[in-house]
């Protein structure tokens, strides 16, 4: 790489009957995606639309399609997905555009919601802290998946999803998981019920889709597998 | 049935059919290894009892494994209803236990 070298991107405007739009942008030694897309809306299209608050890989919001895969922009090196200075960058797939590369995450976060994914515990605020032992293998389980943004990456990544759009997804799923793994949570028979429908964890193939592309290195596979062996020890006890 | 009761059943119902399958294939493998002619085969399956419960369980676990996993498949493909897609699988469940037992009645009766 050389001083004056460019990157051809293809940036997608407009709603879900729009198309990809070609500009050119300085090809730097040390840029994120996020960054290409920024320096192209200050500096060559001002109307263009896109998501991004802490530029830090934590508020889970800059999560775009890149070179045809979903990832978090800002913690995407340009040099980590294009070998030719060619970046083709959309909105995230399984999502309602709303302009540009802002998709509309409603049925995202509703689908949280449908599978319960909410705490509800039992103590008050007149309560002690709860000690929690750090090395339950419930408490492992719920670790495990804790740590996930809410990007949607997954959920983009997802072909069941696409295939049928009621499925709740593995971001709620996950969620779910962590939620039956947290002994102070309450819901967990209702939880189960709300995950164990036509719409929930039976509905995934276990293409690890989600698992090879979330950008917390979470296993969303694996907390749907741990949902279905609940749900079938529940049937079995005639529970669900 | 619920999903999660689909669910359980298909995967029991491919519990059962992992061992014979396997004792299937074997079985055919056996058969044509000896040489033996569609006389001798139907010598020995006709009015076996053993043969008879066997490959009468393959059938009934196979319609069972098969209707519930093309329900999941055009649940997927096809926007139906859960109403028709319940009413295909249990179709469907009846339609290839029909048609496995005809074959198993032929060979045993």
């Amino acid at each position: 790489m050389k001083q004056g070298d460019k990157l051809a991107v293809r940036i997608w405007k407009g709603g879900a009957d729009g198309g990809y739009t070609e500009f050119e942008a300085p090809l730097r030694a040390n840029q994120t995606v996020l960054d290409v897309v920024t320096w192209i809306q200050r500096n060559r299209d001002p109307g263009l639309a896109y998501r991004f608050a802490c530029r830090v890989g934590m508020c889970g919001s800059c999560a775009m399609t890149v070179n045809g895969k979903p990832r978090w922009t800002c913690r995407t090196h340009v040099s980590k997905v294009t070998q030719d200075s060619r970046l083709t960058i959309g909105p995230l797939r399984n999502l309602p555009i709303v302009k540009d590369l802002v998709c509309d995450m409603t049925v995202f976060f509703d689908k949280w919601q449908n599978a319960r994914g909410r705490f509800q515990g039992r103590a008050t605020r007149y309560d002690d802290i709860e000690r929690i032992a750090p090395d339950t293998p419930a408490r492992k389980a719920a670790d495990a998946g804790i740590e996930c943004i809410n990007c949607a990456v997954c959920y983009a990544a997802c072909d069941v999803v696409a295939w049928k759009p009621d499925y709740l997804g593995p971001a709620a799923l996950n969620r779910a998981w962590t939620l039956q793994n947290d002994i102070r949570d309450t819901a967990q028979a209702e939880r189960l019920a709300a995950v164990a429908g036509d719409a929930g964890c039976h509905s995934c193939h276990s293409q690890q889709g989600c698992t090879a592309h979330c950008p917390k290195s979470l296993n969303p596979t694996a907390a749907i597998a741990g949902l279905k062996r609940s749900v079938f020890q529940a049937v079995l006890r005639g529970e669900v | 049935m619920s999903p999660a009761q689909l669910y359980v059943a298909q995967r029991l119902s491919a519990a059962v059919l992992a061992p014979l399958v396997l004792i299937h294939l074997g079985l055919i493998v056996y058969a044509i290894q000896d040489g033996l002619s569609a006389a001798e085969i139907l010598s020995r399956t006709r009015g076996n009892l053993t043969w008879a419960v066997f490959y009468s369980i393959f059938v009934i676990a196979a319609a069972i494994h098969g209707a519930i996993g093309l329900r999941a498949i055009v649940s997927e493909s096809l926007a139906w209803s859960r109403a028709w897609l319940n009413t295909a699988m249990y179709g469907a469940a009846v339609f290839l236990s029909a048609l496995g037992m005809r074959a198993v009645a032929a060979v045993v009766l």
